[in-house]
């Protein structure tokens, strides 16, 4: 028996100090009880987000409430963990509501619900329920909207993407202004970040960027301009779209003063056929996922910002830095 | 083997709160199965140093995959995958710290061909005589006080339980731990304080010689920090179950509710006074046979309680329950997402092994703090150590003195300790002069207990300087030579067993040990030196530290790979990553980590990606 802080409503329980005992020892008691005050909007139940959820709910996440009105699938079958593998529980159900119910068990701590609707006809006042949002795959025009609305907000809501192909991974992270405290010898320095936009985000010419910046960022890019372009649902590519791509893909080097040997089509093939998650993928990123998330509410830590790229080919975990600043 | 603990739950999650104390193996089987139900999955509840766990065994696998969370049995298991042939994926997390690392025998480095931290130990007299830390207090008082009062008592115990009681000359040998017949608790928890925090100290005190050039430490006397009577009274009867020794707790009947808050010397006192009375009055079964467990409270709320005083007695701050118990039970940290980062670096390294795509296995390291713009960093593997004892058979060379010591130290300290042999047979040419084992015929055991205690000069087949002795372990197919050198004397500080093991890598014979070892470090494997970052041209160098090879024979010095986090200064067996990314390159996409020796200009470059 551990003994928790019985006093008052802000302190631990005993049941939370003796299940968070390992994690309190990395971030402490403080930002333990921030996490388990914080709400978050979940949209889109991929593989990824599956396990950032996983991991969000371990960790004592005050509540998670997930959208997905899509039904489970075959391929939700092979990347989600979270839909058990029994057809009769399925029926009828949406995603969202077979992983909530699945998420549940994780920790009975942790509130866990669905809502129900599209994500882009969420408003500012549902929004402001959360101090958080994260999006699945979603379409670009959608996610900027969403990102947008959270920055008006008087409340300040972090705002995070995740998008898996192939054996690739992207994050993206706004965390609008973000003051933090780092230990610079002894000293505590108040540091201030300026996140930009996903809008101004991508905005920024490719000619500027550092000549270094991975080219999966540029090639997530390129097909996220021709999912919008050609009106498709996020993720619905096929290989024979490579010659569309590849001329899309001219048109914007050209656009923004680079070269297109930048861009390679080994790695536009790639991302074009392999719109079925890859598990281990999802773990890691998912992973890194949950802990920018975890930064982000507790107020410990320093958050990435503003984009984290994984590709199994080469292994590499990279964080690229894409502001105008 | 292991069975689940509460304190898992918070990554573990094939496991829920109803499987608390169940196996491991079953269940995360068993879960598995729900979400996945046509694979094969065979759970074995059994330590995986089991004999059953043979050759023939690791043979049947196309690809090993370590979770383990002890040196001892990473070792055993990498000496095994080796024999066997096949294939071993480690790995290891301490909080957001992680790498996952490929073993291919013939192709890369084994486990062992790259030195790994052994568990921290401490000079004797420190922890006796001079502590200067915390944890020297910590260690005091759960490997000597808690085990003289609450262990096995015929152990050998370097606290000094005896007293010159000038009014009571037959009382001079007296262990003043045992509880004297007339004697109650009370009075017994308090001669026990006073004898250790009081009596002990004014001792030391009266040599000079020892406190010149240290701080000296106050003695501390019960009726100085609780003088009035009605203070150390046992706290109120708690309201729980007192028939349940799991709630049994000395900080919850004195109102002491929080683990997190650091006592007062008067509050450590009391918790240590009732701590030991509950132990007397309620667990009386459990005295002369208890080890300490990091998950019972009352022996952590003792151990506690005793660092505390002994910390305020040597000027050293005092620490909560909380800190305290994660030293005494060398807690490691931990989180569900740098597992759930390295549990997918695994599987994408094990489908590598299984496609036979050989040229693409990477060691990856997972930084909390970027790297060149890296959280994930894949290293190429080395190639074999060719001075590695275990894979290429390097012989080793001891320096002992063949007249005084005796084979059984030989065994504990060499064999079993820094070599990591399990079933150790020992063999001077064709002569075996030691081995374990259940099939053994009676007389040779009893032979081999009488070699035990001989020194080596006077063993049946005297091994003298100049004598090469060979290690096996049938099962590990490990085998080993050591050469044997005379030497007459050895330092009793930097030296402190007696001898001396070369040729094997640094770390393994370099500290000067020990007493009480604390337990293993868990489950990180990586090592810890300082590596600094710093920019060429094209090039991102990743200075590997080496400690100086002793032997000026051997061509290729043994690699540290060290990561240094200048961040979390406190973080025990992490690596920690150096911070110092300095101007950063925005040149090339072949980058390369250089290892670099420090005593030599040779680089070995592994090429990042």
């Amino acid at each position: 028996m551990v003994l928790g802080v019985i006093m008052g409503k802000e302190e631990l329980t005993a049941q939370e100090t003796a299940l968070y005992d390992r994690q309190i020892r990395i971030w402490g008691v403080d930002a333990q009880r921030r996490l388990s005050k914080s709400h978050i909007l979940v949209a889109g139940m991929t593989g990824t987000i599956v396990e950032f959820c996983k991991n969000i709910v371990l960790a004592g996440i005050g509540s998670v409430v997930l959208l997905d009105d899509r039904l489970v699938t075959r391929e939700a079958l092979s990347v989600n963990f979270l839909v058990p593998n029994d057809e009769e529980k399925l029926k009828g159900r949406s995603l969202a509501e077979v992983c909530c119910n699945s998420l549940k068990d994780f920790n009975s701590m942790v509130h866990v619900s669905v809502e129900k609707g599209d994500l882009s006809a969420l408003d500012g006042e549902i929004l402001d329920k959360f101090d958080a949002v994260v999006i699945g795959r979603a379409s670009f025009a959608t996610k900027k909207t969403i990102d947008g609305i959270c920055r008006k907000r008087s409340k300040k809501i972090a705002f995070f993407t995740v998008d898996c192909r192939d054996s690739c991974g992207e994050i993206f992270v706004d965390l609008q202004n973000y003051v933090y405290n780092q230990k610079k010898n002894d000293d505590n320095v108040e540091c201030q970040f300026h996140y930009p936009s996903l809008e101004e985000a991508v905005a920024v010419p490719w000619n500027r960027l550092p000549k270094n910046v991975t080219k999966l960022y540029f090639a997530m890019r390129v097909i996220e301009r021709f999912e919008a372009a050609e009106g498709r649902i996020p993720g619905e590519t096929t290989a024979a779209d490579i010659s569309s791509v590849q001329q899309l893909r001219g048109e914007l080097c050209k656009a923004n003063s680079i070269n297109e040997s930048r861009i390679p089509d080994e790695l536009l093939k790639r991302l074009l056929e392999g719109t079925r998650e890859h598990p281990p993928v999802c773990a890691i990123v998912g992973g890194i996922l949950g802990q920018e998330v975890i930064k982000a509410l507790s107020g410990k830590g320093n958050p990435l910002k503003n984009f984290f790229f994984f590709d199994a080919k080469d292994g590499k975990g990279i964080i690229e830095d894409i502001s105008s600043l | 083997m292991d069975t689940i603990e509460v304190s898992n739950l918070n990554r573990q999650f094939l496991f829920r709160q109803c499987h608390v104390g169940q196996s491991k193996a079953k269940v995360a089987r068993e879960a598995v199965l729900k979400f996945r139900p046509n694979i094969n999955i065979t759970a074995h509840h059994a330590n995986v140093k089991n004999s059953e766990f043979n050759v023939d065994f690791f043979k049947q696998f196309n690809v090993v995959l370590n979770g383990l969370d002890n040196l001892d049995a990473r070792r055993h298991v990498n000496r095994l995958c080796l024999a066997a042939g096949v294939p071993l994926v480690e790995s290891g997390t301490t909080g957001f710290l992680g790498q996952v690392t490929v073993h291919v025998k013939g192709q890369t480095e084994c486990y062992e061909c790259q030195p790994k931290p052994t568990p921290k130990t401490y000079p004797v007299c420190t922890i006796t005589s001079t502590p200067t830390k915390f944890v020297h207090c910590i260690v005091w008082a759960k490997d000597l006080l808690f085990a003289k009062l609450f262990g096995d008592r015929t152990q050998d115990n370097d606290l000094n339980v005896h007293s010159a009681d000038a009014t009571n000359s037959s009382k001079n040998n007296e262990d003043i731990s045992v509880q004297r017949d007339d004697e109650d608790c009370e009075k017994y928890g308090k001669r026990i304080y006073d004898h250790v925090f009081g009596y002990n100290i004014d001792l030391a005190l009266s040599n000079e010689e020892t406190w010149k050039n240290r701080n000296k430490p106050k003695p501390i006397y019960i009726k100085d920090v609780l003088p009035e009577p009605g203070m150390h009274q046992n706290g109120t009867n708690n309201t729980l179950d007192i028939t349940d020794k799991s709630s049994l707790s000395a900080m919850h009947s004195l109102g002491l509710m929080n683990p997190q808050d650091t006592w007062t010397l008067a509050e450590n006192s009391k918790v240590f006074l009732e701590a030991l009375s509950l132990f007397l009055k309620k667990r009386e079964k459990d005295i002369g046979s208890l080890s300490f467990d990091k998950d019972d409270q009352l022996s952590v709320e003792f151990v506690t309680a005793a660092a505390n005083v002994r910390a305020a007695s040597f000027g050293i701050p005092m620490h909560s329950l909380f800190e305290s118990k994660g030293i005494a039970g060398n807690i490691v940290h931990a989180i569900a997402t740098t597992n759930a980062v390295i549990a997918g670096l695994i599987v994408i390294e094990a489908i590598k092994v299984l496609k036979n795509a050989a040229n693409s296995f990477r060691m990856t390291y997972c930084v909390e703090h970027p790297l060149k713009k890296m959280l994930l960093m894949p290293v190429e593997p080395f190639e074999p150590n060719k001075s590695c004892y275990v894979c290429s058979e390097m012989p080793l060379t001891l320096e002992v003195n063949t007249h005084k010591t005796k084979l059984r130290e030989i065994v504990e300290k060499i064999v079993k300790n820094k070599l990591g042999v399990n079933l150790p047979i020992i063999m001077h040419g064709s002569t075996l002069i030691f081995e374990t084992g259940d099939d053994l015929e009676e007389d040779m055991v009893a032979n081999y207990a009488l070699n035990l205690e001989k020194a080596l000069c006077d063993l049946p087949s005297p091994v003298t300087s100049g004598t090469v002795l060979t290690v096996e372990d049938f099962q590990q197919e490990f085998t080993c030579s050591i050469n044997i050198t005379h030497r007459e004397e050895f330092d009793d500080e930097k030296e402190p067993e007696g001898m001396v093991l070369l040729g094997l890598t640094p770390d393994l014979y370099e500290k000067p040990s020990k007493v009480a070892t604390t337990e293993e470090s868990t489950s990180m494997a990586p090592q810890e030196k300082p590596a600094t970052v710093s920019d060429s041209d094209d090039e991102i160098e990743i200075v590997v530290l080496e400690e100086s090879n002793r032997f000026a024979g051997s061509k290729r010095k043994l690699v540290e790979t060290s990561i240094t986090n200048s961040h979390d200064p406190k973080g025990k067996d992490g690596i920690n990553v150096a911070n110092d990314v300095g101007k950063l390159d925005d040149g090339h996409d072949d980058e390369v980590v250089v290892m670099k020796a420090c005593n030599e200009d040779v680089r070995k470059k592994a090429k990042l990606v």
